[in-house]
């Protein structure tokens, strides 16, 4: 039986989508079966950061009103075997769809997957309920901006009231070079002062993230890019590693920090 | 019966009259007793500066019309205001909302984005709340953490309440119907607890030092 995780934030466009494409990408790195599901109905783009948009036959909504089985979903990725899609439908909206159907498509998927990892839309109603309805786990995105550090309060507050979700986890998405070296630090402590949650990782920003999704290969298939070792330090912390937060920086800056620390300059 | 024992005893003090109303006799007599002794009294309350009625009725239980029926009869002497009426009784639901009034709510929680919570009475609050979180209380708003939302003491009208931090960095406070938004109350950012209260002199909301705030309850007891 395995996990299944949605990937949540509240505000749009703070990284939802592409970090369930490289989480999903680096937990299948370690050779975990997982399936990525797309409840984005309406506004879907999972599959074009994952390069699958060509694929796709039915998707989530016709396995909802039963116009085929949810094996006939399933998109087979190019470079992993073990990694899966459901797509979500274009062309319906949020209520084609009901939390009891999601609950049960999720359900029947943490047969076959160890992980499944639902991608959340933006905002609080119905999109948010379908994508909550089958989850064990929950991770909330934002970026270092109070309006979705905001934002992610509320969903956070949302999703404590769910009994069957756990206490949600924290990634930090965009974070810049410079605030990484220069008092970066303050602003993460900052925002897990508020939001008082686990901090599950950081990725920083990188404009390779946007030139790898729009070439369709998530950037956590590179194993060089600075964002992606944020996203593969994620996955390993889902696998329950220990990874700690500073191997995602540079040396340079972490030393520099510790000599601030130290009152070294 | 001449010297049947009167009904309404006036008691002069320092700083104004005590009516002492008995409690046992029937409530019409008492009203027109009060009504005979007052205009008895003739001019003699005419002249001078306004005096200050304390009423205290005993074991008598007075609804809010009979409340209002002893005020007027006393205010219709043009020098005398009532300041209190005073009664040792208590109907339930008084007793009730008293108890609630009077009761403290602990809560463990952050107050989050979007959530609200109301309490009758004072709350203590061990956690944060967020911005766009939104604590409210009829009395005493205490938070044992960061407020960083929306704080609302004494908000059924009580200007005599307090809102406490363990880290004031309120979006606003309102304490009864004053409003204070943070800008204005913010100080250095760095202290650690501060109480807001609403300055008697400005009407206008101050935020102090935690330390001082057994010197308010002192002033505010001598007043009493
Ligand atoms: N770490 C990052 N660095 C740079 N760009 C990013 C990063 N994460 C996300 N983006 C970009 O931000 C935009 C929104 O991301 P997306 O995953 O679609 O957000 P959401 O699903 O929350 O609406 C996309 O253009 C994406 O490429
Ligand atoms: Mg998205």
């Amino acid at each position: 039986m395995g996990e299944a995780i949605v990937i949540t934030s509240g505000k749009g466009g703070v990284g939802k989508t592409t970090t369930t494409a490289n989480i999903g990408t680096a937990l299948a790195l370690q050779n975990k079966k997982v399936c990525l599901v797309d409840t984005d109905i309406g506004l879907r783009n999972l599959d074009v950061i994952m390069g699958l948009e060509n694929r796709i036959i039915y998707d989530i909504v016709d396995v909802a009103e039963g116009r085929c089985k949810l094996s006939q979903t399933l998109i087979k990725d190019k470079r992993f075997e073990c990694l899966k899609l459901v797509p979500a439908a274009q062309s319906k909206d949020k209520t084609s769809i009901t939390p009891e159907q999601m609950k049960d498509i999720v359900d029947e998927l943490k047969r076959d997957f160890d992980y499944v990892l639902i991608d959340c839309p933006a905002g609080i109603e119905q999109g948010f309920k379908n994508a909550v309805a089958g989850a064990d786990q929950s991770i909330v995105v934002t970026t270092p901006e109070n309006s979705a550090v905001r934002d992610a309060d509320r969903i956070i507050g949302l999703l404590e009231k769910e009994e069957s979700v756990a206490s949600p986890k924290l990634i930090i998405n965009r974070i810049r070079n410079h605030m990484m070296k220069s008092g970066g630090m303050l602003e993460i402590d900052e925002i897990l002062d508020v939001l008082a949650i686990d901090l599950l990782g950081v990725v920083v920003d990188d404009e390779e993230v946007i030139s790898a999704s729009n070439k369709g290969e998530p950037i956590a298939l590179n194993p060089s890019s600075r964002a992606s070792i944020g996203y593969r330090n994620i996955a390993r912390r889902i696998l329950g590693e220990s990874v700690p937060l500073m191997s995602l920086d540079e040396n340079k800056g972490f030393f520099s920090r510790m000599k601030k620390l130290l009152g070294m300059r | 019966m001449a010297n049947k024992l009167p009904l309404v005893t006036i008691k002069g003090k320092k700083d104004g009259l005590i009516l002492l109303l008995n409690d046992r006799c029937s409530y019409e007599e008492l009203i027109s007793e009060l009504k005979e002794k007052l205009s008895g009294q003739g001019s003699y309350f005419h002249e001078g500066p306004l005096i200050s009625v304390k009423v205290e009725v005993g074991n008598r239980y007075l609804t809010k019309e009979d409340r209002e029926e002893i005020q007027d009869i006393i205010r219709s002497e043009k020098q005398l205001f009532v300041a209190e009426i005073v009664s040792n009784v208590l109907s339930k639901d008084e007793a009730e909302e008293l108890r609630k009034q009077e009761q403290l709510t602990t809560l463990r929680q952050i107050i989050r984005s979007g959530q609200e919570v109301m309490i009758e009475g004072d709350i203590l609050l061990i956690g944060d709340v967020n911005p766009g979180g939104k604590i409210m209380a009829t009395g005493n708003v205490y938070v044992l953490g960061a407020l960083r939302g929306i704080a609302h003491a004494g908000f059924k009208g009580r200007e005599d309440k307090v809102i406490v931090a363990s880290v004031m960095k309120p979006s606003q406070l309102m304490i009864a119907d004053v409003i204070s938004r943070s800008p204005d109350i913010i100080n250095d950012g760095n202290r650690v607890m501060e109480y807001a209260f609403v300055d008697q002199q400005t009407k206008q909301i101050s935020v102090e030092r935690l330390q001082t705030l057994f010197r308010r309850s002192l002033e505010s007891a001598e007043r009493l």
